[in-house]
């Protein structure tokens, strides 16, 4: 294992909460209906943090606790029954229903798995509910994710049949490519979790090979292998490195040869470095500095160090399974400093004294620091981007280079002296 | 339990972080779990500010709530005081904070600092963001003033004169995000200074603690916005005599009335009334011939009760538009809102859902909606050319320019505003009516389609009109005549046109609308 160096630092924290990935979550399952058992707070965090104004009647929703919900709990119970009530008859095509607990719902203890219980019985064969918790006093940003799959997979079928499992969301596009990747390779019984339609879960099984597309699914992971599955130890798809080990390592779970992997992936390798290139000559040499946030900070690192020669000054992270990293860390350069947890104030303390090129932020910290002459890059952009896979190496690489192309544009002297 | 897929507003301490980020020399300990951090952004982003709001979160998880929260609470306090150096530290809690009392406010009082700290109490559950911002405002004025205002006379709005001064005001109610202030405070002590009367404080945008113990020193305070300063100007007034005025100064009329209210509480006499008629473009616009076709324009009208309220006058009075609807989400003031609705003979629509909003748009088929940026996706689902006047906050409603809603230079861009996307309608009316001639280009297309920048969102709009001509209700259908007679109705009225012609067809029994049937409910209709 490399040597990294690994801190653990508390205090206040800026970082979104997980209802933020229902965000993504009720995109990519259309048939899917998010209702948040919480307050107005939780409302305003998801209407604010999608960054956009809906345009039509969203999938996503709040059922807001009053003052006469908190007085008696089941009073809740039944309010909150009649709220799905409500929303079944205004959206009968919605096929599941989750019902997400929030801070608020968590510290009065509604019991949001009994409610679910009793509203499966009675819409049997109609919609289909379950229940996680989004909380921000349990969850961060991605972790969201985390907990709505987790939900699922008591849902899950079993299956002997030999498959392999991508499980993390993904862009529809690089869904495709993965599995076209993954059929030219050899592996043809391909499927993802979560899938586009929620009723279509994956089967499962003792045969099924799951492969992470995302790093912040412990929960998930754990369940899976208890129901069998068996987990593929790999990097993460981000950059060509961490892409092309991630097929080997699947590969290698399904005995293919290795030379076949390469004979693949090698056009499509050299087409995504020589695209990389032009960026890598921006970030070459910058000072990079990654607050915490989703999760896929130190395989952002990885990438923007081995593949595009960044410098690392301090990698944050809000959580660190170091099973799941290991593959990660083990490619990361000695003494990395990776911080997990977070004291805002300190941590912009250390961004300051590093004098960085360039800050991965939530978008609350973003122009602070822009107006203090510090280029950043807002962390959301890499959930809602396609930047999986060896074909998206160099717009994950773009994504970092416009910010610091842009000040070199707008600081020219040309400019300024216009 | 209420079920909101989208909020007007956001929660009462986000209006305490409106009134506190407005503010300098001022810190807010939220006791608060992660997640709410993300009202940071509604001010970095939306607002452009190249400063973090000066909030610090207690970021409380899980795990400490088995504990001593209260201990983390105090820890929070005591590096928030050491870094920042606040003068006055303001305490509160989030929803879930409130749930799980620790009381931060008595904590932080109980810790010996020695500046002022304003407990906020802002229930979470029952209030919302423009509440929290009231309510906050005033807890800082009162906690900052409470001692003064015991040894101070009451403050006379003529003693300027005897103080041998110009006469001086306070503009309170001006916040971040709150719409157009920034240009609204600018603009409207442009118009006081021109008569001769000073600013003593603008607050809370801008000012710091002591500018707020020094409130006294003015002779009366202008109210700006009742939904944020009217709690405040009511405690200056019982407990400092302090008079204040409650003109909205947008539109012509309304801000020579408040000129008017401000010189006679002042009792200072007003020398160029004469004048004031002509310090705007919008009078002489509003009376030129090219805006005869303004005439009776149907307006839909949706925001928070100020600018709603000073948009339907406005409509009414000043533009000759007929008010065909007017509503608020601000359930403070839907009693002056419901009286605005009455005078026009309309019902008020008080609510916090847009979809309700949206279905009265669609029933009363306006010509032009002033609404809030929700409204304005509506307006464009239904292909209503639209304006935004209101709250909520979005980066569109933080321009570059200069742009006010108040004053003169407030009724220039009023003016503009509305107008502008009405002569846009027209456009897009003449599109449709030259769009068979041999010179159209197809694809060509008006503001509907150009300010469209999602193109999921243009499809749904190019799908309801499309829609229009082949829709039929209940039994009765569109013959080809009537369906062709039917798309040469102006766009804009289109809706309407078939409604009421439905309508007629079936009061009649008629099975079938022809081009006569459509002609036959047009006299009938008048």
């Amino acid at each position: 294992m490399s040597k990294v160096d690994l801190n653990k630092e508390t205090g206040p924290r800026e970082v979104f909460c997980g209802l933020t990935s229902i965000v993504w979550l009720h995109r990519r399952m259309p048939d899917a209906f998010f209702l948040v058992v919480g307050s107005r707070t939780c409302a305003h965090l998801i209407q604010s943090a999608a960054g956009v104004m809906i345009f039509a009647e969203p999938r996503f929703g709040t059922a807001i606790l009053e003052e006469k919900d908190l007085a008696g709990l089941a009073d809740a119970h039944e309010e909150l029954d009649r709220v799905v009530n409500d929303l079944i008859s205004r959206r009968p095509e919605i096929k599941t229903l989750f019902l997400v607990g929030s801070c608020p719902s968590e510290v009065i203890k509604l019991d949001l798995a009994t409610v679910a219980e009793k509203l499966n019985s009675r819409f049997l064969g109609q919609v289909r509910f379950v229940n996680y918790s989004g909380s921000g006093i349990e969850t961060t940003f991605t972790q969201g994710e985390d907990g709505a799959l987790k939900a699922l997979v008591p849902l899950m079928e079993s299956t002997d049949d030999e498959k392999l499992l991508l499980v993390g969301t993904l862009a529809n596009n690089v869904e495709d490519r993965f599995k076209k990747i993954f059929n030219n390779i050899g592996i043809t019984n391909v499927e993802s979790f979560p899938p586009r339609q929620s009723t279509e879960l994956p089967k499962i099984g003792k045969n099924t090979k799951v492969l992470l597309a995302q790093p912040y699914l412990s929960d998930t992971v754990r369940d899976l292998k208890h129901h069998g599955c068996e987990i593929i130890q790999a990097p993460f798809p981000l950059g060509v490195e961490g892409s092309t080990k991630w097929v080997l390592a699947a590969a290698a779970a399904f005995k293919i040869n290795e030379l076949k992997v390469h004979e693949v992936i090698a056009p499509l390798a050299n087409r995504a470095r020589q695209a990389i290139e032009k960026h890598k000559e921006i970030l070459r040499g910058k000072k990079l500095f990654l607050l915490p946030e989703s999760q896929l900070e130190i395989s952002l690192a990885r990438f923007l160090h081995n593949e595009c020669e960044m410098e690392l000054i301090e990698v944050g992270t809000p959580y660190l399974n170091r099973d799941l990293m290991e593959e990660e860390l083990n490619l990361l350069p000695d003494d990395t400093k990776i911080v997990e947890g977070q004291h805002v104030e300190k941590q912009l303390d250390r961004v300051r004294a590093s004098n960085p090129d360039l800050v991965v932020c939530g978008m609350g910290l973003a122009n602070p620091l822009e107006a203090e002459g510090i280029s950043t890059k807002w962390s959301i952009e890499m959930v809602f981007s396609p930047i999986h896979g060896i074909d998206q190496a160099a717009d994950l690489a773009g994504l970092f280079s416009r910010p610091l192309k842009r000040n070199q544009i707008l600081t020219s002297k040309s400019l300024a002296t216009h | 339990m209420e079920l909101t897929l989208w909020t007007y507003e956001g929660p009462p301490h986000v209006g305490a972080m409106r009134v506190a980020s407005s503010m300098k020399d001022i810190h807010y300990v939220l006791h608060a779990p992660q997640g709410d951090t993300y009202a940071d952004l509604l001010f970095t982003m939306i607002e452009r500010r190249g400063k973090r709001p000066p909030v610090t979160y207690t970021t409380f998880q899980a795990r400490d709530l088995g504990g001593d929260t209260a201990e983390l609470v105090k820890r929070n306090i005591t590096e928030a005081v050491e870094r920042f150096k606040p003068k006055t530290l303001l305490v509160g809690e989030s929803c879930t904070a409130e749930l799980i009392q620790d009381q931060p406010g008595a904590l932080a009082k109980g810790m010996g600092f020695d500046i002022p700290i304003v407990n906020l109490e802002l229930p979470a559950y029952s209030k919302k963001e423009n509440w929290g911002a009231s309510e906050t405002l005033y807890q800082i004025i009162r906690t900052l003033l409470k001692d003064k205002v015991n040894e101070i006379e009451k403050v006379n709005p003529q003693r300027w004169k005897s103080l041998g001064r110009r006469p001086k005001v306070n503009i309170l109610g001006p916040t971040l995000l709150g719409f157009r202030c920034r240009d609204d405070v600018i603009e409207i002590q442009r118009i006081l200074s021109e008569q001769g009367i000073d600013t003593n404080v603008v607050a809370p945008l801008g000012s710091n603690p002591d500018d707020i113990a020094r409130l006294t020193d003015a002779d009366i305070n202008i109210c700006l916005y009742h939904e944020i300063a009217e709690t405040s100007c009511d405690w200056l007034k019982r407990n400092c005599g302090m008079e204040y005025t409650t003109t909205i100064p947008i539109g012509i009329k309304n801000t020579i009335n408040f000129i008017n209210e401000v010189h006679e509480k002042l009792d200072l006499p007003l020398t160029n009334q004469e004048e004031l008629e002509h310090k705007s473009k919008l009078p002489w616009y509003s009376k030129s011939v090219d805006s005869n076709y303004l005439t009776g324009k149907r307006v839909f009208i949706f925001g928070d009760g100020t600018h709603a309220i000073a948009a339907a006058k406005i409509a009414k009075d000043e533009l000759g538009f007929e008010v065909v609807g007017l509503g608020t989400y601000s359930r403070e003031m839907a009693r002056q809102v419901r009286a605005a609705a009455k005078d026009l003979n309309i019902e008020a629509l008080i609510t916090n859902s847009y979809l309700e909003v949206e279905d009265a748009m669609k029933k009363a088929s306006p010509e032009l909606v002033l609404g809030t940026q929700m409204e304005r996706h509506s307006a464009k689902r239904l292909g209503i050319p639209c304006s935004v006047i209101s709250t909520p906050m979005h980066v569109q409603d933080v321009p570059a320019r200069y742009s006010p809603q108040m004053g003169w230079e407030g009724a220039n861009v009023i003016f503009d505003d509305w107008v502008h996307p009405l002569m846009m309608g027209l456009e897009e009316h003449l599109i449709d009516m030259f769009k068979h001639d041999f010179e159209f280009v197809d694809g060509h297309q008006s503001h509907l389609g150009h300010t469209a920048t999602k193109g999921p969102e243009n499809k749904e709009d190019q799908k309801t009109r499309s829609n229009i001509s082949i829709q039929k209700k209940g039994n009765v259908i569109w013959t080809d005549s009537g369906r062709a007679e039917l798309t040469k109705v102006p766009f804009f009225v289109r809706g309407k046109v078939k409604s009421n012609t439905e309508k007629y067809a079936l009061s009649k029994g008629l099975p079938e609308i022809s081009d006569e049937t459509l002609y036959d409910a047009k006299a009938y209709f008048g």
